[in-house]
């Protein structure tokens, strides 16, 4: 467990947490994060992260950075309107904290390739925008038995929950079998979002995954957390594990990843 | 009276409001009187056959109403429901 004078200097602000300590900030040294999506909840995810010492941090994305993401995806600047978001991400990562590995994927995730990412971390933060993408994160996560720290936003409204189904906890499923059809909802694009909520989301879910490197405090495992921006509640409610689960549950259906063609940009 | 939580994406149908409240002995009687008050609103929440769409959760205070007795859980004075759609957004693009 050995530290540089510098990475001691950085990081004295948290070692001197006895829930961090020396042994916390190895922890987070050695930890290793995918974080899907590098947009509204990923940007924050991605800085604190790399803020914190979190050693390696995969970003996957396959868009470029646009004017209109500025608003809310703070880990692009206007220089890099045109740039694949993972190459500008991994350069604000960089210059934030170069003790940090940052490796990028510029590529969307997929059925395809989710498989073989997995195993080179230890757990994964959900910032997609898509339900799609969400409920194959989820599958994928479970096959593999990697945690899962969940965050997504609608309007003013955001939602959080912990995902340890390999550790007996619910998995994503058992919250919501299925995803909606298209069409019911409409996307972010459609329907605005306050980039503050996105900010809000991202830094909850980072949070949650120190805790669970820190192996600290209490999780979302087994509630999802419920936010209102407008108005301003917080509310906690039980998510139990579903013995009726189509993925996680005693006779599961789901043995196998699938891609949700009818994807949903709700 | 109970208190219903409406969340963001059917506020278009309370009004814009986030609570309203209901009467009723049971979820499913709350539901049929919500939709009363505020018609459509049991179309959005139920599928053809009545039940409650799979990506839609009910809560009766902290508890899923799935894992109780779905929409034959009894409420009572005081209540608080809330209605909890997946979402999906990271606003990302």
């Amino acid at each position: 467990m050995e530290f540089t004078e510098s990475e001691l200097e950085r990081y004295s602000r948290q070692i001197i947490l006895k829930e961090v300590g020396g042994r916390g900030q190895y922890a987070l040294k050695r930890a290793r994060a995918l974080v899907v999506g590098a947009g509204g909840l990923g940007s924050p995810i991605a800085m604190y992260l790399g803020a914190a010492g979190v050693g390696t941090i995969g970003l996957i994305d396959g868009d470029a950075v646009d004017l209109s993401n500025l608003q809310r995806q703070v880990l692009h600047t206007t220089p890099h309107v045109g740039m694949p978001k993972v190459e500008s991400g991994r350069q604000l990562l960089e210059a934030l904290n170069p003790d940090v590995r940052v490796t990028t994927y510029q590529e969307p995730l997929d059925a395809g390739n989710i498989m073989t990412l997995l195993p080179d971390y230890d757990l994964v933060l959900d910032g997609s925008d898509n339900f799609g993408t969400r409920f194959l994160v989820n599958d994928a996560c479970f096959f593999a038995r990697k945690t899962l720290i969940s965050g997504s936003i609608f309007r003013f409204e955001g939602q959080l929950a912990t995902i340890k189904p390999h550790e007996g906890h619910p998995c994503y499923r058992c919250l919501y079998p299925e995803p909606p059809p298209a069409g019911l909802v409409p996307n972010c694009q459609e329907a605005g979002v306050l980039g503050v909520l996105a900010g809000t989301i991202g830094v909850l879910q980072a949070n949650e995954a120190i805790k669970e490197i820190l192996k600290t405090g209490e999780t979302l495992a087994n509630h999802l957390l419920i936010y209102d921006a407008l108005d301003m509640t917080f509310r906690k409610v039980r998510r139990p594990k579903d013995p009726r689960c189509p993925l996680c549950g005693t006779a599961p259906t789901i043995t196998a990843l699938e891609e949700h063609h009818v994807s949903c940009r709700l | 009276m109970i208190t219903i939580r409406i969340p963001t994406p059917l506020r278009s149908m309370t009004g814009g409001k986030s609570e309203i409240e209901g009467k009723g002995a049971s979820i499913g009687e709350l539901i049929e009187q919500m939709n009363a008050d505020h018609p459509g609103l049991k179309d959005r929440l139920c599928d053809e056959q009545g039940e409650i769409r799979r990506f839609i959760n009910v809560y009766l205070n902290e508890e899923d109403i799935r894992f109780l007795t779905g929409k034959d859980t009894p409420v009572k004075d005081g209540d608080e429901v809330s209605i909890v759609p997946a979402i999906a957004g990271g606003a990302h693009d």
